[in-house]
């Protein structure tokens, strides 16, 4: 089983709801039992958060993702994969991005989507900005994020 | 050779990019040549541990070599998802 990546980099606001409707028929024909989907949003943690900037690098960006999914795919056995993402100005709870995992089992979708997620946060070229009543500041990375990929290797 | 500053790193520098001629054989002799030059780039570059490169669009470390390299991008680690 080996499906098709299909690897989304937008300004454009998605609702992942239909994005999962048109995942699921996907993985379905592809003879697959399992769909599993996450899908982040922004959180509102300062309770003043007027907006979130969100840069990244293009062509490095799609790149990145699009190796992060042939490396799931090659570690489980998958059918389609979707990673979507987006960049520039979001509100707070909106949907920042999400990724859809299939498979015939759903053991291989839950860690295959864990992987994706783990991967992307520090991997994959984004740069989150938060605007709040008190100015605007970069994002921090955490180092559990860079830890938490020791958990593949 | 092009040069992409992101985030922070493109804040302090004051650019998102810009074309460089050096004759540095590693990213780490290309930091001192930026250095040097300005203190917007010194700031920039104040604390190596919190910046990351990309070399022709791919992770790279700070003693790889620049011979054929196209494109070098400097940013802190990424924070997507």
């Amino acid at each position: 089983m080996s499906g098709p990546a299909d690897i989304r980099v937008q300004s454009a606001p998605f609702d992942p709801g239909a994005e999962l409707s048109a995942f699921t028929p996907l993985a379905a024909r592809a003879g697959c039992g399992a769909v599993v989907s996450f899908t982040g949003l922004v959180r509102d943690l300062s309770g003043g958060l007027s907006a979130m900037e969100i840069e990244h690098y293009p062509g490095m960006t799609e790149k990145a993702l699009a190796g992060i999914a042939a490396d799931a795919s090659g570690r489980w056995d998958l059918g389609p994969v979707l990673i979507l993402h987006r960049y520039g100005r979001l509100g707070a709870e909106e949907p920042i991005m999400m990724v859809a995992t299939a498979s015939r089992h759903r053991r291989a979708a839950f860690e295959a989507a864990d992987f994706l997620m783990d991967y992307l946060k520090s991997r994959a070229p984004f740069w989150k900005k938060e605007s709040t009543d008190a100015g605007a500041s970069w994002v921090a990375a955490k180092d559990e994020d860079e830890d938490a990929l020791s958990r593949w290797r | 050779m092009q040069i992409l500053y992101f985030a922070w790193i493109r804040e302090r520098i004051g650019l998102p990019k810009e074309q460089v001629q050096t004759s540095a054989a590693t990213v780490q002799e290309l930091v001192r040549e930026l250095v040097a030059r300005e203190e917007r780039y010194a700031l920039a570059f104040s604390d190596l541990s919190a910046v990351r490169v990309a070399l022709d669009q791919e992770l790279s470390e700070m003693d790889a070599p620049l011979a054929g390299v196209r494109e070098v991008a400097f940013f802190p680690p990424m924070t997507g998802g």
